[in-house]
């Protein structure tokens, strides 16, 4: 099998080399579509224009008709399930099983920057309970690790991040899932929990386990308590957010050894499917890296007569291809991968891969090979975005050579990209040691539209915020947030909670800013580099940013997987999250060498004070009476024995 | 950043004139207050202080009251307000509601906090005024025992050079009251707002209520003092021993009245101590205070630089020796309490000299208005200096360490040329240089008392001029 792969892999490197190097002749012969192609070859010229116009419906027509496939796909899912169940390996598919079910989903989206998004996102349902006494024992496709944990640990919501590197909100737009830079987990636990924090404390040094993260350093001096900015995303609107904790460790350093793991939570581990793809030596060498874990409750039809657990994994990975191309930009899966793919993961019900080309319906921008037929439009992040489709499931989609290697061909650098409609900074200002001033910018780039936005902010104990420095000013002017819920910090237990409810005016910059004072620490209390800084956790930003197309509400309608993991309750807006940079701030030190020399010091001037005070205290004047030198004395016993009397 | 901060603060000056006239009424309300003291006691002592005092010492708040007034118009304030010799972590105005501060003092600042500045200014002048009245009447106290003890002939031939004679105490009050308003640690603390002017006006009142011999309200506002910072529970002794003594009670312990007395006083202070910790209490509706307080203030955990010996100590500390050393450095406060009672049983004013001095220099959290405060005592022992060693180089040390503070400071935290050893060599010699202040003093003050019993020029069995020697 794995010589069968690496003859292929061999033959996709040569036809990939013969097509950057030969001319558009054997780049026909990659393409299957070549009707389209051919409209999208040459760069596009004034005389030209006419003859796209033209072509233009019936471009049209064809993603009217892929779309129509899109939602046919629902009807089809019987059909599919058979499908991928017949070239399983040993997929049991018997009557009575559960009722579980596992998509595999790659979107792909060229940036502007000319970077390359890839965000993979695989889905197990199950539909179980992990809550009732008797416990779950039989696991077909959910892993065995994660479902002790929910049961044994009452877990309601779970969802756990491991991020390389910072999303460039400006640059790249708004990733499909969010997250900040290290580890972030935040767990709802069932109403039923007692012990929260040992709970908590119980699960993270679990979770450190089982994905071999420094997650047993969450403790209670960086766990809190978001009273507004964590509402569950699955069903059940429970909002004591007494069950509820949130923590990051924005220093954690994301690497081979959390991918592993997380790869074995997969039903096909990495030996099939699109999971293939997750080769290390590839991931890590990108710009951008996170993976994640979600687990939650989610309905299973609209009544929400019956619920099921959803795992979703989900892996997102920016890669800078541009600089590494020498130039050229120009990618393939086996650029980005070192890997192409020959099949679907047999026990995926569905396996896609979609590619974004809602900025290049012409073909302008960029060439895509091997074309498919296949469009799907979704709504995303508050826009209608078009993709092509490849469906991995369909052997025909492999081709001739039973492999697929897409294959992006830039023609023009030009294109502007819609700017966020949100996006966040945040710095430290001021010199020195003693004191600064956080600053966090929220830009709202809508033109029109104002919206609310919930900052969170947890600040470690050794800033010492003060709170009533804080302000919050739009357009120069100050902005009373509508809510605001402080928790100051204790030394050593827990971390300051800030979180706020504040109204961004429509095309403006609102920056909030707090004053802190840096605390001296005890000298054991310091990471083994003081003199780098300590990281402070971003500040997350939730709102509901208003949608320029209506929402799709029904959340149980069959939708790209992308889609669907924020759920949208209105048409008219979509739910954003985002993450600011994490601060690295430096913090007084004392010298380190130093410990014997200033207990001795201390203990001397300790000593000094005692000292004199005991000799006051104890002592009394009396006069001086000198006593005779040693000569004199002896002098005086030889007068004495001589009869002469002493000196 | 400041820019010419000379200019801005004579201007700030011109306008505070003009502007403040609130600040002059507050004088008005005081000086009355202590001028009509003052009158009483004219007509009962001749050789009292004169009526005329009371115009220096208006003069001499108004000028106190004129700088602080000048300070806080300028853009010092915030540079003051952030110096960690002027401010601890427990007096810290600009800490704000995450400071660990008793309730009451929340819960005064909660309807005085449009009035800060008048309140702190409030403070110094009331502390400035106590002390005023509390040593001129302890003068009188000491002019009278000194007569009595002369008509007694109880002073030996040659020491007529140690008495004391009513004009060298005449300024003495004054100089007293200038001490402190004038020293520009008081200015720096008021106008940082650190709460410790307010502790140090309770435990000036304290003072004068016990040098007038009030019993109830030498007890209420020592456990006032103690609710502020625990520390000031030492004073306890000196109070005592002035009370009793002032009411001829022996210090024996084999007396009921001396038992009887102790047990009155005990019972007012416990007393007024549990109303305030009650009524806290009731403030706040938890006694969450209690371990955020005054565990701040005994387990030290907070280890923010300050003039004081701990916070570098206990940075540098191993974890398994912790506990010792903290209790070894909290029992250091109040361990010299017993011994010095005994010592100085019969000058329980000196003994609150000393035991100030001693709470100023252990303390857990230092400030120089801590020092200001027992230094404003210096004048009223003006005979000794004639028995002090090395008080020329231990100002000159003081001096120069409080150059240095923000020397170093600034090395260390913003040019980052110098590390935190710098800065807490200067703390150590700063705590050195105030140890051998005090213990030099206390030296004075026992070598004076040794003359006054056994001549000042003694011999020696020879005949030859003898020299003292403790031993």
């Amino acid at each position: 099998m794995a010589a069968r792969r690496r003859l292929v892999s061999a033959l996709l490197v040569f036809l990939c080399a013969s097509s950057v190097f030969s001319g558009a002749e054997s780049q026909e012969a990659t393409l299957t579509g070549g009707h389209r192609a051919a409209a999208v070859d040459d760069p596009p010229t004034d005389t030209e224009r006419a003859e796209q116009a033209a072509e233009q419906p019936a471009v049209e027509e064809r993603r009217w008709e892929a779309t129509e496939v899109e939602e046919a796909t629902p009807d089809e899912a019987a059909g599919e399930k058979q499908d991928t169940s017949a070239p399983g390996t040993a997929a049991p598919s018997s009557a009575p099983q559960p009722k579980d079910d596992f998509q595999e989903e790659l979107v792909v989206r060229p940036l502007h920057s000319g970077d390359i998004y890839a965000s993979f996102q695989f889905r197990t349902l199950w539909e179980t309970d992990f809550t009732r006494e008797n416990k779950v024992s039989h696991y077909r496709l959910f892993p065995k690790s994660l479902g002790q944990v929910i049961s044994k640990f009452s877990v309601r919501e779970l969802h756990i991040s491991f991020t390389q590197g910072y999303w460039r909100t400006m640059q790249w737009g708004q990733p499909f899932l969010p997250s900040p830079p290290g580890a972030e987990l935040w767990v709802w636990f069932q109403d039923s929990v007692t012990d929260v924090d040992g709970t908590w404390k119980e699960l993270t040094n679990v979770l450190s386990g089982i994905f071999c993260a420094s997650l047993n350093f969450i403790d209670s001096t960086n766990t809190v308590q978001p009273s507004a900015s964590f509402k569950p995303l699955g069903i059940g609107n429970a909002t004591d957010h007494r069950f509820l904790r949130y923590a990051t460790l924005p220093r954690e350093i994301v690497c081979t050894e959390n991918l592993t793991p997380w790869k074995k939570l997969l039903p096909c581990g990495s030996k099939a499917g699109l999971a293939v793809l997750l080769k290390s030596e590839k991931l890590f060498h990108s710009s951008f890296h996170s993976q994640a874990v979600h687990i939650r409750p989610v309905c299973e039809d609209r009544q929400c007569k019956t619920t099921s657990w959803e795992l979703r994994q989900t892996l997102n990975v920016v890669f800078d291809l541009y600089t590494s191309g020498q130039g050229k930009r120009e990618w393939s899966l086996f650029k980005m991968f070192s890997r192409t793919l020959t099949e679907a993961c047999p026990l995926a019900s569905s396996s896609k891969i979609y590619i974004d080309v809602t900025d290049n319906p012409q073909g302008e921008q960029f060439e895509l090979s091997p074309a498919t037929a296949l469009l799907s439009q979704a709504v995303v992040l508050g826009d209608r975005r078009t993709f092509s489709v490849y469906d991995l499931t369909q052997q025909i989609t492999f081709g001739s050579v039973r492999s697929l290697n897409l294959l992006i061909r830039w023609k023009s650098t030009e294109g502007d990209m819609l700017r966020p409609l949100l996006h966040a900074e945040r710095y430290v200002a001021g010199y020195g040691l003693q004191t600064g001033e956080i600053h966090t910018l929220m830009y709202n780039n809508h033109p029109y539209r104002s919206f609310p936005v919930l900052l969170l902010d947890s600040v470690p104990w050794y800033l010492r915020l003060y709170i009533h420095t804080l302000t919050v000013t739009s357009k120069g002017k100050d902005n009373k947030p509508s809510y605001i819920h402080y928790q100051p910090s204790k030394d050593r237990l827990r971390p300051h909670l800030l979180e706020m409810l504040v109204q961004l005016p429509p095309n403006s910059v609102t920056e909030v800013t707090v004053q802190f004072e840096r605390a001296l620490l005890k000298w054991t209390e310091y990471t083994p580099d003081p003199n780098h800084g300590f990281y402070v956790g971003s500040s997350v930003i939730s709102s509901l940013v208003p949608s320029i197309v209506a929402m799709d509400t029904n959340s149980t309608l069959k939708r790209p997987l992308f889609s669907s993991f924020f759920p949208c309750k209105e048409e008219s807006s979509f739910f954003v999250r985002i993450y600011t940079e994490p601060l690295l701030v430096n913090l007084p030190t004392p010298d380190f060498s130093m410990p014997y020399n200033v207990i001795c010091l201390t203990c001397t001037v300790v000593a000094v004070g005692y000292g004199s005070l005991y000799n006051l205290l104890t002592r009394s004047f009396q006069i001086e009476e000198p006593s005779p030198g040693l000569a004199k004395r002896i002098a005086n016993i030889i007068r004495k024995m001589r009869g002469v009397p002493p000196l | 950043v400041c820019f010419s901060a000379r200019s801005m603060a004579t201007t700030a000056y011109l306008l505070s004139i003009t502007e403040n006239v609130k600040y002059y009424l507050l004088i008005f309300l005081v000086t009355p207050f202590a001028l009509i003291k003052k009158k009483q006691k004219q007509k009962k002592q001749t050789r009292a202080l004169p009526v005329k005092m009371a115009a220096p010492l208006t003069l001499l708040l108004l000028v106190a009251v004129t700088v602080r007034a000048a300070l806080f118009r300028s853009c010092l304030t915030e540079l003051i307000a952030e110096r960690v010799e002027v401010v601890s972590p427990l007096t810290a105005w600009k800490r704000g509601k995450g400071a660990p501060a008793t309730p009451l003092i929340i819960y005064l600042f909660h309807f005085l906090v449009d009035y800060a500045e008048v309140t702190f200014m409030l403070a110094d002048v009331i502390t400035a005024v106590a002390l005023y009245m509390a040593v001129a009447d302890y003068n009188k106290q000491v002019f009278r025992k000194q007569k009595y003890a002369l008509e007694a002939d109880r002073y030996p031939l040659d020491c007529l050079e140690l008495i004391r004679s009513p004009k060298e105490m005449y300024y003495i009050p004054l100089k007293v009251a200038m001490f402190y308003l004038l020293n520009p640690f008081t200015i720096l603390c008021c106008v940082a707002k650190s709460t410790c002017g307010l502790n140090n006006a309770i435990i000036a009142l304290f003072i004068l209520t016990t040098i007038k011999g009030s019993v109830l309200l030498s007890a209420i506002f020592l456990s006032l003092a103690t609710y502020q910072s625990i520390y000031p529970l030492t004073l306890c002794a000196p109070a005592l021993l002035y009370l009793m003594q002032r009411q001829y009670i022996p210090v024996n312990f084999r007396r009921f009245s001396f038992w009887w007395f102790i047990a009155q006083y005990a019972f007012m202070y416990l007393g007024s101590l549990f109303v305030l910790v009650c009524l806290s209490f009731f403030l706040l509706g938890s006694w969450d205070y209690l371990p955020s307080v005054y565990g701040f203030i005994l387990s030290v955990p907070d280890l923010t630089p300050n003039i004081g010996l701990f916070w570098y100590f206990f940075a540098e500390m191993f974890e398994h020796f912790r506990l010792f050393f903290l209790c070894v450095f909290q029992i250091n406060v109040f361990f010299y309490t017993i011994p010095l009672s005994v010592k100085l049983k019969e000058h329980p004013v000196f003994l609150i000299f000393m035991q100030l001095a001693v709470i100023s220099i252990f303390k857990s959290y230092p400030t120089v208005g801590d020092i200001a405060l027992y230094m404003a005592f210096i004048p009223v022992w003006n005979h000794l200096h004639r028995f002090l060693r090395n008080i020329f180089l231990v100002s000159c040390v003081l001096l120069a360490c409080s150059a240095l503070f923000p020397v170093l400071w600034h090395l260390w935290i913003y040019a980052g040329s110098a590390n935190s050893n710098f800065y807490y060599a200067i703390t150590l010699l700063f705590n050195v240089a105030q140890i051998l202040l005090v213990s030099d003093y206390f030296y004075a003050f026992l070598r004076r008392e040794h003359h006054l019993t056994y001549g000042l020029y003694l011999k020696r069995k020879d005949g030859s001029e003898a020299t003292l020697v403790l031993k």
